[in-house]
């Protein structure tokens, strides 16, 4: 098992928030919305440096979204940032119609993603939002695993001329990924190759299965980790590469296990390479107030989880 | 243009919307009636449009030149038929109206990229944040140009369009005029029995706007008379909007006065009938 240190852990959303401040710096056209959340969004350098650039919605994430819709017709880069919950499932008919099928080019950056959201509860806790928005044609889904990834990924979405949706989170996480990456829209990014179990995790459950991969490991068992950054499109080719070797598949992701990462996955190995698949998702239900942590192992997305997981899958494969 | 030439457009677009809500037995005429006189005047004589060579050239951007988008995208007919008596796309096309294979969606799309169009729009309540948007890029990009946007008055009971209504005074976009579709019509019944807007300009002049009314939207002299009026109130610190009393089937009198025309297209005697009130200016498609 190739070894993952990490000296400094960070949230994403303030990978955004750098990656926004670079981008503000570099590029003249990028536009920032929020619907009173900036804080939270870690827009506050942005802002700061380059105040005619933002704009300020007021809680009404409907109207955002159009009015990044119209921005385009300018030629701006508009990055409409609040709650992935707002972001997603209480725009969604407006992100349909204005931005997807009239192919806009609007960033939809979403924080607050999943249970790691934490004490608020289910109601700001969407678990949904991969799958809504995978299934809008032409939409890219983009879920970045810690902070040098997102700010990475963030800068990237600018230059990429289509609608996106960026999904980042809350809590602190281990930072393990380099931080001058060259971010690779819907290029997997192999964490390490193994024989025995392929693990393809997104988001925060990418550091989850790095430890996952350390516990199977000191049990003799080789595990390929793989890092799916990119939902949609989805490097199939990377994901059947690595199953045609290991035979045996876990889907690690901080979502409902109905429509996610998993569901992306599944589908491209019954059209293509069958194998036993286990799913390391919410098993279709909201969460709860808690702490991240607690959530995370109350809901069954922790590293055991992933291990149980990978056993199970290679006892399928085997059986 | 004259008001007697935009009289005469304005008949033949009326044509036009007839025989494509007949062609396929499908749409939305009652709307589109109500509002030719309106976009014709707008499309003829008060827009500035890109132009090369005495025709009209469309970029999506639309840097330096006026912008239209249409809200209550259901009354697709007129504006395809504007846009193409304009010059954005051949008149033929116009009897590909909602038929297989059409870039003439029933509701108006770039998805096709059918030029002219800038948005997609028919679920409703969603044009006005996108013209704000639009008139947002403009103030950053020096642009003095306008950006108008056309609404129905059934429209005005979505949400969104409150949030937008909002947010246009409050970041003091003047180069935006907006204007509501006064029918008193939509699906289900008039709009004071389904849900009443009540004062419509009582409620915008209260979230900022500079409101005014055009109280004969079928008059072509005091359309234009009304779209002046409301430039020259343009560019003072507050989006203007303008509220344009229609008649719902306006120029074909047995499609007005009634909701029924809402969403019917007409059989072949009744073509003919409402054919009969239209004089053919530019000649059918």
């Amino acid at each position: 098992m190739k070894k993952y240190t990490f000296t400094e852990k960070k949230d994403t959303r303030s990978g955004f928030g750098a990656g926004m401040q670079v981008l503000g710096q570099q590029n003249p056209d990028v536009v920032a919305l929020c619907a009173d959340l900036v804080g939270s969004l870690k827009l506050d350098a942005f802002i700061k440096e380059n105040p005619e650039r933002f704009i300020q919605t007021g809680i009404s994430e409907a109207n955002m979204i159009g009015l990044a819709a119209g921005l385009t017709i300018g030629g701006k880069i508009p990055f409409a940032t609040t709650f992935a919950n707002f972001a997603t499932g209480r725009v969604y008919d407006q992100i349909r119609q204005s931005v997807a099928y009239s192919g806009k080019n609007v960033k939809i950056c979403a924080s607050h993603a999943g249970l790691t959201l934490g004490e608020d509860g289910a109601t700001h806790q969407i678990l949904e939002d991969l799958g809504m928005m995978k299934m809008l044609p032409g939409m890219t889904v983009i879920n970045p695993c810690d902070y040098n990834q997102t700010k990475a990924a963030t800068i990237a979405i600018a230059d990429y001329e289509g609608p996106v949706y960026l999904r980042f989170g809350r809590p602190v996480v281990p930072i393990f990924t380099p931080a001058d990456q060259k971010f690779e829209i819907g290029k997997a990014w192999m964490v390490n190759e193994g024989a025995d179990v392929s693990i393809f995790a997104t988001g925060h459950l990418v550091w989850e299965a790095i430890l996952a991969g350390e516990q199977l490991a000191a049990e003799g068992i080789d595990a390929e980790i793989i890092n799916i950054h990119t939902i949609k499109p989805l490097d199939e080719e990377a994901v059947l590469k690595s199953v045609a070797k290991t035979g045996c598949v876990v889907t690690a992701e901080e979502h409902n296990r109905l429509g996610g990462l998993g569901d992306s996955i599944a589908q491209v190995l019954v059209k293509n390479l069958l194998a036993p698949q286990e799913y390391v998702a919410v098993d279709d239900s909201f969460g709860e107030s808690g702490t991240p942590a607690q959530l995370m192992e109350k809901y069954g997305l922790s590293a055991n989880n992933i291990v149980a997981a990978a056993k199970k899958a290679i006892a399928r494969k085997n059986g | 243009m004259e008001i007697k030439q935009l009289e005469e457009v304005a008949s033949q677009v009326r044509r036009d919307i007839v025989r494509m809500v007949h062609g396929c037995q499908s749409g939305h005429p009652g709307g589109s009636l109500g509002c030719a006189d309106l976009l014709v005047t707008l499309y003829f004589d008060k827009m500035k449009l890109s132009e090369k060579d005495g025709k009209v050239v469309f970029n999506m951007d639309g840097k330096g030149e006026d912008l239209f988008f249409l809200s209550n995208g259901h009354i697709s007919p007129v504006f395809y038929s504007v846009l193409s008596r304009r010059g954005y796309f051949p008149a033929e096309e116009m009897a590909t109206f909602r038929k297989l294979n059409s870039r003439l969606q029933g509701h108006p799309t770039t998805h096709e990229h059918l030029e002219g169009i800038r948005i997609a729009s028919g679920s409703l309540g969603q044009g006005l944040s996108v013209a704000l948007g639009a008139a947002k890029a403009k103030k950053l990009n020096n642009d003095d140009r306008f950006v108008y946007v056309l609404m129905g008055d059934g429209e005005q009971q979505e949400g969104q369009v409150w949030e937008a209504a909002m947010f246009g005074p409050n970041r003091n976009l003047d180069n935006v005029i907006a204007f509501i579709d006064l029918n008193g019509q939509q699906i289900d019944g008039p709009t004071q029995k389904v849900m009443d807007n009540r004062d419509l300009g009582e409620k915008y002049r209260a979230f900022g706007w500079e409101v005014m009314e055009i109280s004969e939207g079928n008059n072509i002299s005091a359309v234009s008379k009304g779209i002046d009026e409301a430039k020259a109130k343009a560019g003072q610190g507050k989006p203007v909007m303008v509220l344009l009393r229609t008649e719902m089937g306006a120029g074909v009198d047995f499609m007005m006065g009634s909701h029924k025309w809402h969403g019917v297209a007409p059989n072949d005697e009744q073509l003919a009938a409402a054919l009969a009130q239209l004089p053919e200016t530019l000649g059918d498609y």
